[in-house]
């Protein structure tokens, strides 16, 4: 199976582990890769904050960089939401934006319902909680899956958030337009994640990632966080 | 881009526990009574409930008529509002013809948006409200906090207090005690009062009739007791047949406080008729339009009329748990506060409100009749920024767009590491970013660098 | 322009439409079919698990005895219907008790639905801070959809129909549940099992 990897740009810059990982997963399970140099962002932060025209153009470089790609995985929810929910109301007339929503994956559902292969042979010896991000869980209907792939992993023990579903507060330039509610949101959640006792935080959104653990250095917490790629790459 | 002084609500610790308790326990029972065992069809007739509202909306011209009809055809009166101010002077107006010195009135929002207590209190005609929370409110001098759940915010001790003050009361420890020393003082007054007034959770077309929904007893008293009932409700608040209630019933309660039904449910379709031993002898509707026939005119955002006031998205929306409903610019707070301030107030004066969301969207997972908030949250946004013009943000999202497809530039730039950051426009965001946590790491090469190299 | 017109304009603009166009035809009208079984077994768990007192006599006479026994020598006041005198409303407004028929009642809920087509007071049922409701077994419906079934206009023939689910209540202070707030805090019902 051929995949094109769309990394994201927040990944490519600032979390390339997060992308070797999700490379050797996908090599581990016989997939062949390609990385299109061409990549850098699905546009998200100018929609996000109301600049439709920039993240049209930004689009639009993506469909012109991924031409033809059969199976694009992404190793974050919000951003193959994105892709797949937005780019046909930003370029209606582009047939490519369209089929794209077919053609884009994020990481955890392309190995459940695409290789539908749950155990990669990975092992971490930890107690860990999951955080579901929010457009993973609401826009791309994520919450089993990734809890499917991280029961096979050995030596792992996964106990749930109380409060579960609740937004870490990042949500883009919310993140830096409100920082007090961002803050209070994220710290609310550290919280949570200190209740659970685990020591580990495992997430398939590297921008959730980023918000959590920017809060638990700032708290000085040795939790730390780790992308379900990085999880399922562990040996 | 100003935003609201937040500071205060985020350190009060009382008020925090208040909020987070308050909306907790009203999410985990509406959790508990729409779950699949327990509701099975929970969301098909959300999708049903969605349709009616689409329907009616679309055709709303044709239900206002019909529901005039039939108001008339029993002897009532329906008074059409353009504004605030039309539908206070009725009011008003109404008051002094049939020398009015006392009115009982529930809980109305829709009151609330047209500012009707305060037009009467400058007549001298003594406004009561009769819902539990609001009373506190009103004997406080404040407005609600939460759609459903007024007074949310006050504590026992403050209750009293309140009541001491106002009522000269006791010192009163209970909430029983408490809220009997409001019943004995507000029976009085259902008794005096010489008009009612109530909100209309409803409005029938083929009926006639005004649907309204409580918990306390307040409005079936507000409009029975007195001679003359006025009914308020915004125009948007249609349906078409009595036989669709039982559709929204079946949301309403449960979404609002998980309840199957409120208490009290009144379908009102005018004044007593004759063998009826008691009732109002005087009925008035005033519909409401003061800008509702905007947003109907935008077909992108028109659901955002669709919503039934039942306070689900306040109690599940992680910004308002955290600020509450006194930093919102309008009488409607939470999520669908966000959504009908800028298309009512237009897009000026409070440009932030689309903006304060992280747009989880567990607010359009729990709206009774689907409105899509997050989706009419980024309408918005794109409205405000088209508006603004030329600004700093937006050439550092035109410069950072251009970097975005330029990928071997991005790529060189992104090897610098987190002076990456700086690219970001101003330093703003990043000093509000280190206000609150710390920056990631800065990794050793990038993705792309690593793919090249293996 | 009146405001009407205003307002009938603006709508007409808003929605593309023309005076006294027809509509296209509406969603279906959504009334579920309950299952008769159970019903009164139904009603009564409903009823009591909202803090409602139920009781099934077989006979009028029966229920009567019933009520006496519940009013318990308070001060009471019952609708014509339920044999009292004339309507007062200084009576509705100073006993303890109410005690009024009741039109339907509705086993998913455990609702009474008053009508005031059936002359009974509104207020009866509504200021005593104990509520008596007398009503015939066969009253006992699955759910409003029923009601609303067989009833599609009510208001042609009532001024008011009220739909009582359990004791007035409240959670406005500290969202302690408080009952009685204006309403009766005290509901019963007496069900007659041979009407």
């Amino acid at each position: 199976m051929r995949v094109s990897l769309f990394v994201t740009c927040i990944v490519d810059q600032l979390f390339p582990n997060v992308g070797i990982a999700m490379a050797k997963v996908l090599e581990r399970a016989g997939c062949e890769l390609e990385f299109r140099e061409g990549q850098t962002c699905c546009g998200q932060p100018a929609f996000n904050t109301g600049y439709r025209d920039e993240a049209r153009t930004v689009a639009e470089h993506f469909l012109d960089v991924f031409e033809g790609a059969e199976h694009i995985v992404v190793p974050s929810g919000s951003c193959a939401s994105m892709i797949a929910h937005h780019f046909a109301e930003l370029l209606p007339a582009d047939k490519r934006a369209h089929a794209v929503e077919t053609q884009v994956w994020e990481f955890s559902q392309f190995l459940t319902d695409v290789l539908k292969i749950d155990d990669f042979g990975a092992a971490l010896d930890a107690t860990a909680t999951y955080h579901d991000g929010c457009h993973s869980l609401r826009e791309m209907k994520i919450k089993a899956g990734p809890r499917k792939l991280l029961e096979k992993v050995r030596g792992l023990k996964l106990i749930e958030l109380d409060p579960p579903e609740e937004c870490c507060g990042f949500g883009g330039t919310f993140s830096v337009k409100f920082p007090e509610i961002s803050g209070s949101m994220v710290r609310s959640k550290v919280d949570a994640i200190e209740r659970t006792g685990a020591s580990t935080v495992i997430s398939t959104d590297p921008s959730c990632l980023m918000q959590i653990q920017g809060a638990l250095t700032r708290a000085g917490s040795k939790v730390r966080t780790m992308h379900l790629a990085e999880v399922l790459a562990s040996r | 881009m100003k935003t609201p002084d937040v500071t205060a609500a985020l350190a009060d610790k009382k008020l925090q526990l208040a909020i987070h308790t308050a909306t907790g326990r009203m999410a985990e029972r509406r959790r508990e009574i729409v779950a699949q065992g327990v509701m099975p069809d929970y969301q098909d007739i959300r999708q049903h409930a969605h349709n009616l509202k689409k329907h009616t909306l679309e055709n709303l011209d044709y239900y206002l008529e019909q529901l005039e009809r039939n108001v008339e055809a029993r002897g009532g009166k329906v008074i059409w509002a353009k504004d605030a101010a039309e539908a206070c002077a009725f009011v008003q107006k109404l008051a002094r013809d049939k020398g009015v010195k006392v009115i009982v009135k529930s809980k109305s929002m829709t009151t609330e948006e047209i500012g009707l207590n305060e037009h009467l209190e400058n007549d001298g005609v003594e406004t009561v409200e009769t819902d539990l929370g609001e009373y506190i409110l009103q004997l406080a001098g404040e407005k609600p906090f939460h759609i459903i759940a007024p007074a949310l915010h006050k504590t026992k001790e403050d209750v009293s207090d309140i009541f001491e003050r106002h009522l000269h009361s006791q010192p009163e420890s209970t909430p029983e005690g408490l809220t009997m020393i409001a019943r004995k003082a507000l029976r009085e007054k259902f008794l005096e009062a010489g008009l009612g007034i109530t909100g209309a959770n409803f409005l029938i077309a083929d009926s006639g009739a005004v649907v309204v929904v409580e918990n306390e007893g307040n409005a079936r008293l507000s409009c029975s007791a007195p001679k003359i009932h006025v009914a308020i409700g915004g125009i948007e608040k249609l349906i078409p047949r009595a036989q669709d209630l039982g559709v929204f019933l079946r949301l309403l309660a449960r979404s609002a406080t998980g309840q199957a039904l409120s208490v009290y449910t009144s379908f009102l379709a005018g004044a007593k008729r004759p063998g009826e031993p008691d009732g109002p002898e005087e009925f008035y509707l005033v519909l409401v339009d003061n800008g509702r026939t905007k947003l109907l005119a935008d077909e992108s955002k028109r659901q955002s009329l669709y919503c039934i006031r039942c306070g689900a998205c306040l109690n599940h929306c992680p910004v308002y748990r955290k600020i509450g409903g006194y930093n919102y610019p309008w009488v409607y707070s939470g999520p669908i506060g966000k959504i009908l301030t800028p298309q009512f107030k237009g897009l000026h004066d409070d440009p932030w409100v689309p903006f304060a969301s992280s747009l989880c969207g567990a607010c359009g997972e729990v709206c009774p009749v689907k409105i899509e908030i997050p989706r009419i949250l980024l309408e918005l946004r794109a409205d405000v920024k088209k508006d603004e013009g030329a600004s700093v943000e937006r050439f550092g999202f035109q410069v950072w767009a251009w970097l975005m497809r330029h990928p071997k530039l991005f790529g060189r730039l992104g090897s610098m590491g987190t002076s990456t950051m700086n690219m970001l426009p101003a330093v703003g965001p990043l000093k509000n970013w280190l206000s609150q946590r710390d920056l990631p790491e800065s990794p050793k090469q990038s993705f792309r660098d690593w793919w090249k190299k293996r | 322009m009146t405001s009407r017109d205003e307002i009938l304009t603006a709508i007409r603009a808003a929605v593309k439409r023309q005076p006294g166009a027809p509509i296209p035809e509406p969603p279906p009208v959504l009334l579920r079919e309950g299952a008769h079984e159970t019903l009164l077994e139904q009603f009564v768990a409903a009823f009591e698990a909202l803090a409602g007192h139920a009781v099934v006599v077989t006979t009028a006479a029966e229920a009567n005895a019933a009520v006496k026994t519940i009013v318990n020598g308070r001060t009471f006041a019952a609708s014509s219907k339920m044999g009292g005198g004339e309507f007062s409303r200084d009576a509705c407004a100073t006993v303890d008790v109410g005690i009024t028929s009741a039109d339907y009642a509705l086993a998913d809920t455990g609702s009474l639905v008053l009508l005031t087509e059936s002359a009974e007071s509104r207020l009866l049922s509504l200021l005593p801070p104990c509520h008596i409701a007398v009503i015939g077994r066969s009253k006992i419906v699955p759910s409003l959809d029923d009601v609303f079934r067989t009833r599609a206009l009510p208001g042609e023939t009532s001024s008011a129909v009220t739909i009582v689910t359990g004791p007035s209540r409240t959670g406005d202070i500290e969202m302690r549940l408080v009952r009685g707030v204006h309403g009766p805090g005290e509901v019963h019902v007496v069900i007659i099992d041979e009407m």
